[in-house]
């Protein structure tokens, strides 16, 4: 498969992005500069990697969406093409309208780093379809604005169309108010776009793909990504 | 040229001695104007020019195989660490600025540490910092540590750089000032190193990065003197920082460095554009002609020694070869920073500044630096009374507590010893996927050399209250301990960079406890064949509240780089398994010297520093790599503040697991559960390796001794129940947040 990894001058995850892509699961990857308007089309998948974009001063993602690479990923998505949003990227992806739903900042106030475990709702997108059954995921945060929030209404649409990809979990899988780290509503940490090609997440999964630093949990969900990719080409 | 009038008057006002000024004058042949005062009055400053300790630093051991950069050539230390890498590293303070606006202190001094990292070619991969604070009980301690937490935390989280260890302590002397010392560690390839030099006549000189206001101005000589009432008056002096431009600043300049267009390159810091413009030039045997109508401004209406002396942050000084400057700009306008090239490189060692058509400054650049013209100070140094005093303490004076599980749980949720979790949270610690100890937790911070065998060991450790107590033996342990937490992780201690935070030098009792601190530093670093690439100086660290005048405990930071050889071995402190035996390496002492037991608990302040050998210290350290490289242990962890019970409990958290031990007749429980007597290491053995590890033990002649072993979840000490796990986990975990929060 052929990743894009696109740059911001903020960008600070992208070069971790790039490493588990192409040195651990082997992939081709191009990376995008963000004044560029466009990109080739074989693109398997878009990935907007963490980072602080353009600072984000004023709100996270609320520049971003306006830069010239955002159009031309946005005029992706809005052709099925796959785009995959972690941490900031995620950010961009709500303040883009590509994904429903906010991020505001954490319930405490604060910048929150840490291991948490998350365990996937929906079990039929691309990130979750092919992650082992009833086994929690161990993946770091990072951010300080990652309290997902969607009113009522859309929460209850996303549940309906299997929209909301992970939630916080204790290690024991129990979803809990005190396994909830930033006080996102119902837990979520992870969605998608109705159509199900649009992902976003705070965690980071590829901050957990490398063996040498002893847990790849996070690569179960790249390589879910991957299985799901390979079976629609088949299927093509 | 600009007559505003100077006397010995105007110079004492700006900080600088009547025998400084007379030093001016002879190097001038004339009375220096306003800017060329401004100027000696910066780069004389302690802060700058190191007057009162270069003495002493000249003394340190500073030579070894593998510095590639002696200790004050570079912005950095540099040592080569094998595979074509070499790691440049240095911690240094940002002090005064934290004790008036806490946040934007500790910000800009990550800035800063970072700049001097990145400004040498090399790539920052991690940080870490050293912090003391107060009393947490003061509304005031509680404001600077959450200032100061959130300023680090900011600015490195967007800046893209992992913390990847450091270290809290509170103690009331540091309620008015508290210390915040930054280390960055950075990698380069060792052929791609780029030097803060200037040369090549005619080469132009750029600034790069943000434009110049007046914030900072006099920052180094704000920074050389004592925190007072009136010191929030200063702020105008403190720095605002920009993570976004020193990400992007960081980015270019590696590409700039890729066009072979560079001659040499500094950041701006302290003293802003005269430190590296005369620190270029003197180092290059060149000068320079700068326009300073030329330097973007931000603000209207400065004046040229504002220019010269602003410190605002994320800029940088570029010496370009004459004829490449559309590929420096090219790399520049994609980046979309700002830039100006200010003027050029001459013959001679004169830097003359301009400033709307008219000379206003002009001084020899080698007058102004630390090695050139910079005045040396030898400073009178006395034994104060209280060391004598403090050495009369004796152990059978204190009663030994009835209830020895009380005193744990007492230590167990004190702000020195409870974990730290609620600062370290606040900081991205795994940005970079360098970070080994995540998962695996480890005595020091291990970054993985990815695509080598090898892994990059760092730490940062200081006991203030043992420097305290003995400030050469207390900066012996501090080398010691550094080296100890890394020997822990099995790698081999490479060299150290120091922050030296102090008092006033021009008082004889704080000085001599720099002076002994200096000379403890040097014994231990040649015992450990850790030489010191270089630091920084912060004097002053006192506060003159009502006339009366107060000084930190004496703290010589000590930031150590280590290398482990085989990432494989990579050790961390957390047992494994119940069941695995445990076992001190080195000797247990009757000692409560100097303890948080004995200072928190009984409130003696007056001890010695604890006992410390350093040729004991030396070889339980080599013992236990040696076990680490041949795969005889399961963990290690040292001993240090809240003695061996506290070793224990940190060991077993990490996997939720107990420990069962005796302790030794021969010494005094207390002592034997809570002193912390140097030298000892605390590991977990596999029963598949115990004859093997007793065999190596017994031919090593190093002491050692059983304690015991790991259990489910129970701790029990002389079949006595000291709780589970679990609960004292919580208590542990939770201690320090619910004094923060107050």
């Amino acid at each position: 498969m052929k990743f894009g990894v696109v740059v911001f001058p903020g960008s600070n995850c992208d070069q971790d992005t790039v490493y588990v892509l192409k040195e651990i699961l082997e992939q081709e990857v191009v990376t995008l500069w963000h004044k560029e308007t466009d990109f080739d089309e074989n693109v398997d998948v878009i990935i907007l990697p963490g980072g602080f974009s353009y600072g984000d001063y004023l709100r996270s993602g609320a520049l971003a969406k306006f830069s010239p690479i955002m159009n031309r990923v946005i005029e992706f998505a809005n052709n099925g093409g796959y785009v995959f949003g972690i941490c900031n990227g995620f950010q961009i992806l709500c303040e883009s309208g590509l994904l429903p739903g906010a991020l505001l900042h954490n319930i405490n106030q604060k910048f929150i780093c840490k291991n948490i475990y998350i365990t996937p709702d929906s079990k039929t997108s691309a990130l979750t379809k092919y992650l082992p059954r009833n086994r929690v995921l161990k993946i770091p945060i990072a951010h300080g604005e990652g309290r997902y929030y969607a009113d009522k209404d859309t929460i209850a649409q996303m549940r309906i169309n299997g929209q909301i990809l992970f939630r916080y979990c204790d290690e024991n899988g129990v979803v809990s108010e005190s396994a909830n780290p930033n006080g996102s509503v119902e837990n979520i940490a992870g969605v998608c776009n109705e159509r199900h090609n649009v992902f976003g997440m705070m965690p980071h999964p590829e901050r957990s793909s490398d063996d040498e630093l002893g847990n790849t949990d996070g690569r179960l969900i790249f390589e879910s990504l991957l299985s799901y990719l390979r079976d629609l080409s088949k299927k093509s | 040229m600009p007559n505003r009038k100077v006397t010995v008057e105007t110079a004492r006002e700006l900080g600088l001695l009547p025998e400084e000024f007379e030093m001016i004058k002879s190097y001038l042949g004339r009375t220096p104007n306003y800017n060329e005062l401004s100027i000696y009055s910066v780069m004389w400053s302690e802060h700058a020019s190191y007057k009162n300790s270069i003495k002493w630093l000249k003394t340190l051991p500073r030579k070894g195989s593998a510095i590639l950069a002696e200790a004050g050539t570079e912005n950095a230390g540099l040592v080569d660490i094998g595979n074509g890498l070499a790691c440049a590293f240095k911690i240094e303070s940002h002090n005064h600025p934290c004790a008036v606006e806490p946040y934007q202190g500790a910000a800009t001094g990550v800035g800063g540490i970072n700049r001097d990292i990145f400004t040498m070619g090399a790539r920052p991969v991690a940080q870490l910092n050293s912090l003391r604070f107060g009393n947490l009980r003061l509304d005031r301690t509680r404001w600077l540590i959450k200032g100061v937490v959130k300023g680090i935390g900011d600015y490195g989280n967007a800046f893209g750089i992992p913390v990847l260890a450091g270290e809290v302590f509170f103690d009331d002397s540091f309620n008015m000032n508290p210390l915040v010392n930054a280390m960055s560690v950075g990698l380069v390839d060792k052929d791609k190193v780029v030097s803060a030099v200037a040369k090549g006549k005619g080469n132009p000189v750029y600034i790069v990065g943000s434009a110049t206001g007046k914030d900072g101005i006099h920052g180094a000589t704000f920074a050389s003197a004592n925190i007072t009432e009136d010191s929030a008056e200063d702020i105008p002096s403190i720095q605002v920082g920009d993570p976004f431009q020193e990400k992007i600043l960081l980015e270019a300049t590696q590409e700039v460095i890729k066009t072979g267009a560079l001659v040499g390159m500094q950041d701006m810091g302290a003293a802003g554009i005269i430190c590296s413009t005369s620190e270029m030039s003197e180092k290059g045997g060149h000068g320079m002609r700068i326009d300073l109508d030329r330097v973007p401004l931000r603000q209207q209406n400065m004046e040229a020694w504002e220019i010269l002396l602003s410190e605002s942050q994320e800029r940088m000084l570029m010496v370009v070869t004459k004829g490449r400057e559309a590929d420096v700009e090219a790399v520049l306008n994609k980046w979309d920073i700002s830039y100006a090239i200010i003027g050029e490189v001459t013959e001679g060692d004169m830097l003359e500044f301009f400033y709307h058509s008219e000379l206003v400054a002009k001084v020899p650049a080698s007058s102004l630096v630390l090695g050139g013209g910079a005045p040396v100070y030898d400073r009178e140094y006395r034994e104060p009374a209280y060391y004598k005093e403090y050495k009369k303490f004796d152990i059978s004076s204190i009663p030994e507590p009835a209830d020895l599980v009380d005193v744990a749980r007492f230590l167990i949720a004190h702000y020195n010893i409870a974990s730290k979790r609620w600062v370290y949270e606040q900081y991205d610690t795994m940005i970079g996927t360098g970070n080994m100890t995540t998962n695996f937790p480890s005595d020091a911070g291990v970054y993985n050399l990815k695509g080598t065998n090898k892994a990059l060991v760092m730490t940062v450790d200081c006991n203030s209250r043992y420097v305290m107590a003995d400030p050469m033996v207390g900066t012996m342990i501090a080398v010691s301990e550094a080296a100890r937490n890394i020997s822990c992780t099995g790698a081999k201690p490479l060299a150290i960079t120091n922050c030296l935070n102090f008092g006033n030098p021009y008082n004889p009792e704080v000085y001599w406890q720099f002076v002994q601190a200096i000379k403890g530093m040097g014994i231990a670093c040649e015992r450990f064949d850790t030489p010191v690439t270089g630091g920084n100086v912060s004097f002053y660290n006192q506060a003159s509240i009502g006339g009366k005048e107060e000084a930190v405990f004496p703290t010589p930071t000590i930031g150590m780089i280590g290398l482990l050889e085989n990432k494989n071995h990579h050790t961390t402190l957390a047992f494994k398994d119940k069941g695995h035996m445990i076992y001190l390496i080195g000797k247990s002492v009757n000692d409560i010297a100097s303890s948080e037991y004995l200072y928190s608990y009984h409130g003696i302040k007056a001890s010695p520093a604890p006992y410390f050998n350093l040729d004991e210290e030396y070889e339980v350290q080599r013992v236990v790599r040696e076990l680490i490289a041949r795969n005889l242990i399961q963990s290690a962890h040292d001993v240090s503040d809240g003695g061996l019970f506290i070793s224990l409990l940190e060991c077993a958290m990490p996997r939720n697991l107990g420990f069962d031990i005796t302790t030794d007749a021969e010494i005094r429980t207390d002592a034997f559960l809570f002193g912390e007597a140097q030298g000892r290491i605390v590991v977990s053995v596999s029963p598949s390796r115990e004859t093997q590890f007793i065999d190596y033990m017994v031919a090593s002649k190093v002491p050692f001794s059983t304690l015991g072993h790991v259990t489910k979840s129970e701790i029990r000490i002389d079949d006595l129940s000291f709780g589970f796990v679990a609960d004292l986990k919580k208590i542990y975990d939770t201690a320090l947040e619910q004094l923060i929060n107050g």
